[in-house]
């Protein structure tokens, strides 16, 4: 499993919600220099737990490393890290196209079609596109609309699903439920070191 | 989980009783007391002036120690969380007040040191607008605090102090800051009572333990033939030191320390064969490249120990216990990683390993020692002619002390030297900052040391160049009355460095002779006695006038000027790879 060469991660931190959090978890990555690719932070399906979503490009050294730092902050409820095999992710993409452009060309509405994108808003100005999809996917859009006078191009951070979470999710369900001051929250993935990081 | 989690600890209580329409300074108060402080170290100012207003009514039960620098604070509160192994406490205002405390904050966060400090802040509704003495200081912390949080509300303080306390003392301890906006301070509210936090859901103190780890440590230690233990601080955080001094005794290995961990067991214990890293013990270095089975307890290999990591201890099998699962791996592959707390751990896994010896593998700890014996330590510790050295004071010091005082070391060679040659009988007696290396360190902690641990002699040794860092607490001795003895080794050079500039930069020594100031005139400046002594004659008689002195006593030692701290491991060599000069 160990690799020094550098691939794509998927790190998915389950947090409280709490101000200033986002910074104590940035600062993990940038004291090592370390570049987040994209930053994602949204509730979970469990009221009041947040989690993040970061994605970096490193080897499994450094990233179980940054792990088990991420681990260790006081509002920090678990922390995994997956490889793209594990995970399932999309990105949206937003694309504004010079409405006239798309009328009069017939090639543009088929290659719309073909990617998969839908519009959000049509003016007379111009249109917004919306595709949801892997990163290749959105980028070959984007070389393609250029042709085409594309004005405005953003994509949102990732957003991932473990496959195996089921687990965890149990567990974290358990620890909503109880009360405050309670034992609680057994850090299973310590047990389980294969499937999250071997040691 | 955790079956092993605190079940010692009280569990959830109610300590001080429901009170109408108090402030959040006096719910502040009333939480410090029940979190059992006695002693804060602060200075105050404009955004903390309402909890110093409260303060004035609780001085019979709460000691506040007006340093002369809040760095000064911080560094008070290291040294007294060190020696009693309680949790230190800090106030300071807003703006600069809390920026002076950075340095002492990252040094508790390096050496985990449990402390809370308590900063004031502008009113909540100033907050982001650049308001007089604002400084983002949960940001600035950020980085080198275990926890922070901002109360803006009086409602929050109880909560959050109860957190601080269980946070900073708690599994790998470490500093904590509160900040509380002015408003929040001064704000009325009925207040329920205080109770203490012992449990945290997103937080974990001590992972769980794991016996198939324990039993297959214990396989390897047991089939070891050359076996050898490093400890470090993390034995006197667990208070392990019993069960540590039962492991070692029962497996017989020898053992070698950090300077954090110096004290775990007394340095005269027969299985005690000294210290590591770059000014370590010839014996301990050189054979960490040759054991089969490295066990480390409560250390987190640190480059000053390990030297270059690639040709550190490659051929070993290494067994590391710590209570920080971001501390396994993260310099050295771990064969078996016992996570835990040691002073549970330790136990379980000597229960397991067999009663042994290992006479001829200890003789070869003795051997290599006796070569720097030999070679570096007798003439450096009993020289017969020329100017005095950093060593034969400290020799002349332990005799003097016989191993029950408590040394504070400031940062430089004397630091070194002072680890190297103070002998400890007991835990918890050497205070110096390790991880972050602070000049200026070594005054203010000797003053928190002394506060921590009062039936006890407490002797800083600093260099010249770091005495003057912080040189104005002299005025906090002055003015709490506190015991504490001052060496000051001067060798009229900031040593280290000007060592560094010798050995690596062809003697181009760049800015490392530094002058002084009549250190006696000063001391005597602040009413404190001093001497000054330079021949050999007189050595003896100036120490044992200092420690026979009733109060504070500064005794500058003029030490030769171009003294090195031998062995060294150079920056860049492994280990075994030492030089003895
Ligand atoms: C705050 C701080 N600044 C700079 C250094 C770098 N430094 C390490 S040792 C040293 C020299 C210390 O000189 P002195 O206090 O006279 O002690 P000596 O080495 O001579 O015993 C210096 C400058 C440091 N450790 N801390």
């Amino acid at each position: 499993m160990e690799t020094i060469t550098k691939k794509e991660f998927t790190i998915t931190v389950y947090t409280e919600n709490q101000v200033g959090l986002l910074n104590r978890i940035a600062i993990i990555f940038s004291r090592r220099k370390l570049n987040i690719d994209s930053l994602n932070t949204s509730p979970s399906e469990v009221d009041s737990i947040h989690r993040f979503n970061i994605v970096i490009t490193e080897t499994e050294d450094v990233i179980r490393k940054v792990t088990r730092q991420l681990e260790k902050q006081v509002e920090v409820l678990k922390v995994y890290y997956n490889t793209n095999d594990d995970i399932i992710w999309q990105e949206l993409a937003l694309y504004k196209v010079p409405t006239d452009v798309i009328a009069e060309k017939v090639s543009v509405e088929r290659l719309l079609r073909q990617y998969g994108a839908r519009a959000v808003v049509i003016r007379s100005d111009y249109t917004v596109f919306e595709t949801t999809g892997h990163r290749e996917e959105t980028d070959a859009l984007v070389e393609v609309l250029r042709e085409y006078g594309l004005i405005e191009f953003v994509r949102s951070a990732r957003i991932a699903i473990i496959k195996a979470s089921d687990g965890f999710h149990t567990k974290i369900n358990e620890f909503e439920n109880q009360q405050p001051g309670e034992q609680v929250f057994e850090n299973e993935y310590l047990n389980n070191g294969q499937k999250v990081f071997t040691m | 989980m955790e079956t092993l989690e605190i079940k010692n600890e009280q569990s959830t209580q109610t300590i001080t009783t429901a009170t109408q329409n108090i402030s959040g300074s006096e719910i502040l108060l009333k939480g410090l007391i029940a979190e059992g402080v006695e002693t804060i170290f602060g200075y105050p100012g404009g955004a903390i002036m309402p909890i110093y207003d409260a303060l004035y009514d609780y001085t019979d039960k709460l000691k506040h120690i007006l340093v002369r620098h809040e760095q000064g604070a911080t560094h008070a509160a290291q040294g007294y969380a060190r020696t009693s192994g309680r949790v230190g406490v800090v106030f300071a205002t807003s703006g600069p007040g809390a920026t002076n405390l950075i340095t002492g904050i990252a040094d508790a966060q390096i050496d985990s040191t449990p402390m809370v400090c308590i900063t004031g802040q502008v009113f909540a509704h100033l907050l982001g607008t650049d308001a007089f003495q604002e400084t983002d200081v949960i940001n600035i912390t950020t980085p080198i605090t275990k926890w922070n949080y901002q109360v803006t509300d009086a409602s929050e303080i109880a909560e959050v102090l109860a957190k601080a306390f269980y946070i900073a003392r708690t599994g790998r301890p470490g500093p904590v800051v509160i900040d509380i906006t002015k408003n929040a301070q001064i704000q009325k509210i009925d207040f329920s009572g205080y109770t203490k936090c012992d449990h945290i859901r997103s937080y974990r103190p001590k992972p769980i333990i794991r016996t198939n780890y324990i039993e297959q440590a214990a396989a390897l230690i047991n089939s070891a033939q050359k076996p050898f233990i490093l400890f470090g601080q993390g034995i006197l955080l667990g208070n392990a030191e019993k069960e540590f001094k039962a492991f070692v005794e029962k497996t017989g290995i020898p053992a070698a320390w950090t300077i954090m961990g110096v004290g775990a067991i007394p340095t005269n214990h027969p299985l005690n064969v000294g210290m590591l890293g770059m000014h370590g013990n010839n014996g301990p270095n050189v054979l960490t490249n040759e054991c089969d089975v490295l066990i480390a307890i409560g250390m987190r290999f640190d480059d000053r120990v390990t030297g270059r990591l690639d040709k550190y201890a490659k051929q070993a099998k290494v067994i590391h216990l710590d209570i920080d699962p971001a501390e396994i791996d993260k310099n050295v592959k771990t064969t078996v990683p016992v996570w835990g707390d040691c002073k549970e751990t330790l136990p379980l896994l000597t229960q397991l390993v067999d009663e042994k010896k290992h006479d001829n593998w200890l003789a070869k700890f003795r051997a290599l020692n006796q070569i720097e014996i030999d070679e570096l330590i007798t003439p450096e510790l009993h020289p017969q002619t020329g100017e005095l050295t950093m060593g034969e004071v400290i020799h002349q010091l332990n005799l003097l002390t016989k191993g029950d005082a408590i040394i504070v070391t400031d940062v430089g060679q004397h630091q070194m030297v002072a680890c190297r040659y103070a002998k400890f009988n007991n835990t918890r007696s050497n205070i110096t900052s390790g991880g972050l290396g602070t000049m200026g360190f070594a005054l203010p902690a000797a003053i928190g040391a002394k506060f921590g641990a009062q039936d006890k002699t407490v002797v800083a040794v600093i260099g010249d160049g770091g005495f003057q860092m912080t040189i104005q607490e002299l005025g906090t001795i002055m003015q709490s009355g506190i015991d504490v003895k001052i060496i000051i080794l001067n060798n009229q050079f900031l040593g280290m460095v000007r060592q560094w500039q010798e050995l690596f930069n062809d003697r181009r020594y760049s800015f490392v002779d530094i002058t002084s100031p009549d250190f006696v005139a000063v001391a005597k400046g602040y009413y404190i006695e001093a001497q000054k002594v330079s021949e050999r004659e007189k050595l003896v008689d100036a120490l044992t006038a200092m420690l026979n002195h009733k109060g504070s006593y500064l005794l500058e030692v003029m030490v030769t000027k171009e003294n090195n701290v031998f062995p060294m491991v150079p920056q860049g060599c492994s280990v075994s790879e030492i030089r003895l000069k």
